[in-house]
Formats: structure tokens, C-alpha cells, sequence
């Protein structure tokens, strides 16, 4: 592996891809939750007919426009650095990718451009119920939107639906419902989707709060924060029911990744869910991965939330790495030769094209068997971290563990966060709902602090999702090691810096503008 | 009064709308730019399709793929 893998050009092309994915989520959880606040207010509007109503939907649909135009196409970067620092991947995948990115692009993105020039520009140049009709549009689109790219976000994370055609080295989509409908799929879209409504939820009773703080639009910001909270409610309860999903999904497909975020090294039965702790190296030169685990734990509470049953076994780190065969459980070290041997198979195939007809298609004949592909292909991307030195192929084993101080830590701060969103949101109905929110100083602050944490939530989520799926870009059948292009080093560090700084201009313009109008509060008319 | 064709109604609601915005040209301003800097610089001096840019025809790149992931 050392041998022809440049680590330095894949850190470097990794950073690049979380820089400007972690910028662009700045923008999308906000819009995706309050399109929908904004489309509840405006039906009370049109159905009371109170101006009150009016002037909070427009204030707040400023403020979603601009998050809208700072954030809109930042996203589009991605797929430049697909085809640019990551081709292997991009032609691997093609097929797959294509089909919901472009469903996305014609539907949601003509949508959005369609109904957000009513909303913004209709207001009494169209009548209010298709102005209405035009705000609902816009929800619906931009969480539509989001519904292909995390379609595609979870195939990459549980590929199902697909045929690896090894003629032309790129996945074939033989069953867009099976991409569609995967249960990591569903999962993934409403989990991610609700999390932007809690941000919304959570950043409408902020900076509502603010105007309280400063004895501004109290009826304004009482009434938004009735909305606001019970919206935030709802996407959290959405939330942890997705959550629970997602664990069982992880624990079925990405085993690795709930160890990692458990810090589990040894599997057992009836496991322990961790709270906190810390890890110490054992030192073991055969398992340079092992470490020893100590924290403070809630019994069997693992088991049953990954598998819904209290004795349930949860495979650790060290059962995934070395096999475990009570359980069941292929060591990796089997998974990386059974992968050398169907990368094997496809380079015959390769050469034998003009050579020897007869073989090259009995191997075509391998890629079709389901038996062989599920007993090798599968195992595919495995394959990169065998070698014939068992030191070299030890050390590379180990590179199969993801960052799990990482993983483990963002898990507990995204859950801890969450918890506090669901108190501070009840708190904030139950006043709101009671007129009882006057004069509450100290839990103005709590909320206005909860608007940036809200953010530091949801990233920490995707930091989860994405870090904790290491070192798989399509899990099990790609590492980034594969996935990578050979470009220059300089040039992905020359890219990085100039979307550092273009991203860093836009969050400064988007704060400066938001703030802006902000200050200027909710007008008439 | 005679009702004017639908695509210059079209155009008016666009226009008005556009002419009568205050925050919106700021906004829309820095949506030019941005999809400037996006589409004309990053995306023709420094994203170039490596694919594309090395071969011609879809066996070749399939050819070159194989042998990155075969290697």
C-alpha cells in the first residue's frame, strides 16, 4: 500500500472535501427547516387574516433569503472536486450518482427557482393563496432537494441496487427503488432533514429571545417562538426516531463505525453503552489498534439500542480486525485477501480481452455470479490493505479503524446537545404558550446560546456519518486510498486556501447581512 | 381592459419584482459574484475534469480506472 499511496495528497484531499462540505452544511440545515416555519406562519395568516402574521412570515423569509443566496449553489463545489480530486471514484460510481443528483437538479432546483421568485417577489402581485400555495412549493423543494443527496449520501454508506459492471469499471443501477427505498436511505433523509428543523426550531426561539432581551416585538416574538418551539418539538422527536434507525442501520452494515463510537473493542453480549471515558494504548505490536477502555457505562443499554434486545452481541473493534468465528464474523485479514482476489479477477479480465476470449469470459461470467460477489466482490476495497509481509499487512489492517476520539466524542457532544435542545424548546413552549416568558433574562441568554450550538450539533453529526465511515468512500468496496486522482499535492492545497477563503467571505457576509436585519427587526406592511 | 400575453405578465412580475428590491440586489449581488468565481475561475483554471481532460473516449477511461484500482 505505502508503495503507490501518497497519504499526504489523500489528507490533503479529504481536508478539502470536509472544508467545503462542512461550509455548505452551514447554509442547508437552516433553509430546510425554515421554509417550513415560515409556510405554517403564513397559513395562519391567510386563514386569520391578521397583519401580525404577515409581518412575521416576511421577517423571517428575509432572513431565509439570505441564508438562500449565501448558501445557494456552494454545494456545487463538491461535484467540481469529484470530477477534479476524486475521477476514480467519480467514474466508479457514475451511474449510481447520476440518477438522483440530476432528479434533483431538474425537479427541486426548478422548483425552488420558480416558487421563491412568487414568494419574494408576489406579495400583492398574486393572490394569497397561491402565494401560499408558492411558500409550501419552496418547503417542499428544498427538503426534496436534500432527499437525493442523501439518497445518494447513503448508498455510498450501504450500496445496494447495483451491478459493478467490470467491462467498464463503473456501477450500474439495477434497482433505483432498492436505492431509493434502503433503510439507510429513509433513515438518513428524515434524520438529517428533522435536524434542520430543530436548527430552524431552535433559531427562531433565539433570536426571537433577543428582541425579548432587548424589549422589542414581544407579540411578534411570543407568537414565533409558539411556532419556532413546537416546530423545533416535533423535528426532535422525529430526530430521535430516525437516530434509533440509523444505530440499528450502522450496527447491520457499518459495524465498525458503532464500535468506534462506542470505543467497544471487545464485542460481547448484553453490551454496555459508554457515556464517557477515556482510551489508554496496550502496546500490542500484533494489534497496533488495540487500546484499553475505561468508562463509566449504562449495562446492556448498547445492545438494545443497536439491536433492540438487552443480550444482543455487539461486535467490537478487535472482533471485526481478527475475526470472531462463535460469532460468525470474517476478520478483516480474510475480508483483504478474498478482496486482492477479485481485484485479481478484474485486472485478468482486463488483460485477457484480446487474448484469450474463452477466459475472459468465464471471469465476466464471476461478475455476474451472486455467489462469488458476495463472497468476494463485496470485499472488493479490502483488497488494497493486503500485502505478503505480514508487518506491512498488520500495519495496514490497522488503518481500517476510523478516529475513534473523534467519532466517540462528537457522538456524546451531538446527543448532549440534542437533549438540551428538547428542554430548552419544551421551556420555551410552555412559557410562550402560558404568557409566563416576560422578564425571563437568564433563559433568553440559554436560547440566544443554543442558536450557535445548534450548529456545532448538526455538524457534529455529519462528523459522525462521514469520519465514522473511514476508510470507506462506498463502503467496503472503495477507501479513499482507491478513490483518490493523481493530482499534484500543491494543487489541492492551492484549492483549499482559495475555497477557505471564498467560504470564509461568505459566512462573514451572511453573518454581517443576517445581523443586519436582525437588528432591524420585523417591519409592517 | 385587454388582458396582456402571459410570457410579457412573466416578464413584468420578474422585473417589477427585481427593480423593486432593496436587500434582494445586495443579495443578488453576491450571488453574481460567487457563481463568477465558482464557474469562471475555480471551475475553468482549477477544476478541470481530470478524466477528461487525459482521454478521449469512455474505454480509455475505463481502461485507466481499471488499472488504478487493479494496481
Amino acid at each position: 500500500m505505502e508503495q503507490f499511496v501518497d497519504f499526504s495528497l489523500i489528507d490533503w484531499s479529504r481536508a478539502q472535501f470536509a472544508m467545503t462540505a462542512m461550509y455548505h452544511w452551514l447554509f442547508v440545515p437552516l433553509t430546510l427547516g425554515i421554509t417550513i416555519i415560515i409556510a405554517i406562519m403564513e397559513t395562519i395568516y391567510v386563514r386569520t387574516g391578521k397583519e401580525e402574521w404577515k409581518k412575521m412570515t416576511k421577517f423571517w423569509m428575509t432572513l431565509f433569503g439570505i441564508n438562500f443566496a449565501v448558501g445557494v449553489a456552494t454545494g456545487l463545489i463538491l461535484e467540481f472536486e469529484f470530477g477534479t480530486n476524486w475521477s476514480n471514484y467519480s467514474w466508479f460510481v457514475g451511474d449510481i450518482f447520476g440518477a438522483p443528483l440530476a432528479i434533483e437538479g431538474i425537479m427541486a432546483f426548478f422548483m425552488e427557482a420558480t416558487f421563491v421568485a412568487v414568494m419574494f417577489f408576489g406579495w400583492n402581485r398574486v393572490s394569497k393563496k397561491f402565494h401560499l400555495v408558492s411558500t409550501w412549493m419552496v418547503a417542499l423543494a428544498v427538503n426534496l432537494s436534500a432527499l437525493w443527496i442523501l439518497v445518494a449520501n447513503a448508498w455510498m454508506q450501504n450500496p445496494v441496487g447495483m451491478w459493478f459492471n467490470p467491462e467498464t469499471a463503473r456501477n450500474e443501477m439495477i434497482d433505483f427503488w432498492a436505492v431509493l427505498f434502503s433503510p439507510t436511505a429513509i433513515n438518513k433523509f428524515f434524520h438529517a432533514a428533522a435536524s434542520g428543523w430543530v436548527t430552524a426550531g431552535v433559531f427562531v426561539v433565539g433570536i426571537s429571545s433577543w428582541f425579548l432581551l432587548k424589549n422589542r416585538h414581544k407579540e411578534v416574538s411570543r407568537k414565533s417562538i409558539l411556532i419556532g418551539a413546537l416546530f423545533g418539538l416535533g423535528g426532535s422527536v422525529l430526530v430521535m426516531i430516525t437516530g434509533d434507525g440509523s444505530a440499528r442501520q450502522v450496527a447491520q452494515v457499518q459495524p465498525m463505525k458503532l464500535a468506534v463510537i462506542e470505543g467497544l473493542y471487545e464485542g460481547e453480549e448484553g453490551a454496555a453503552f459508554s457515556i464517557a471515558g477515556y482510551a489508554k494504548s496496550t502496546n500490542n505490536p500484533e494489534r497496533p489498534y488495540e487500546k484499553e477502555m475505561h468508562s463509566i457505562k449504562i449495562p446492556k443499554m448498547l445492545s438494545l439500542l443497536a439491536f433492540h434486545e438487552f443480550n444482543a452481541f455487539v461486535p467490537g473493534i478487535t472482533d471485526l480486525i481478527e475475526g470472531n468465528d462463535e460469532q460468525g464474523i470474517i476478520s478483516a485479514y480474510e475480508k483483504a485477501i478474498r478482496g486482492k482476489k477479485a481485484q485479481q479477477m478484474l485486472r485478468q479480465f482486463k488483460d485477457t480481452k484480446d487474448t484469450n476470449p474463452v477466459e475472459h469470459a468465464r471471469l465476466k461470467a464471476l461478475f455476474e455470479d451472486k455467489e462469488w460477489i458476495d463472497n468476494y466482490f463485496r470485499y472488493f476495497g479490502y483488497g488494497y490493505y493486503y500485502d505478503e509481509d505480514i508487518n506491512v499487512f498488520r500495519t495496514n489492517i490497522a488503518r481500517l479503524v476510523p478516529n475513534i476520539p473523534l467519532n466517540y466524542w462528537t457522538f456524546r457532544i451531538m446527543v448532549g446537545l440534542g437533549c438540551i435542545f428538547i428542554i430548552v424548546l419544551a421551556l420555551a413552549l410552555w412559557w410562550a404558550y402560558k404568557r409566563k416568558l416576560e422578564g425571563k433574562k437568564w433563559f433568553y441568554y440559554v436560547a440566544i446560546i443554543c442558536v450557535p450550538l445548534v450548529w456545532v450539533c448538526t455538524m457534529c453529526g455529519w462528523a459522525i456519518a462521514e469520519v465514522g465511515r473511514q476508510p470507506w468512500v462506498i463502503q467496503d468496496l472503495m477507501p479513499t486510498v482507491s478513490a483518490v486522482s493523481q493530482v499534484s499535492v500543491g494543487a489541492v492545497k492551492t484549492t483549499f486556501i482559495l475555497f477557505a477563503v471564498t467560504f470564509t467571505i461568505l459566512l462573514i457576509a451572511e453573518l454581517k447581512i443576517m445581523f443586519m436585519q436582525i437588528k432591524k427587526g420585523p417591519k409592517e406592511g | 381592459m385587454k388582458k396582456q400575453a402571459l410570457p410579457y405578465r412573466i416578464f413584468r412580475f420578474y422585473y417589477e419584482g427585481f427593480a423593486s428590491m432593496q436587500l434582494g440586489k445586495t443579495l443578488w449581488a453576491i450571488i453574481l459574484i460567487k457563481l463568477f468565481i465558482m464557474f469562471v475561475v475555480f471551475r475553468i483554471f482549477f477544476f478541470k475534469n481530470f478524466l477528461n481532460e487525459r482521454f478521449d473516449t469512455k474505454e480509455e477511461k475505463s481502461e485507466y480506472v481499471i488499472e488504478q484500482l487493479t494496481k
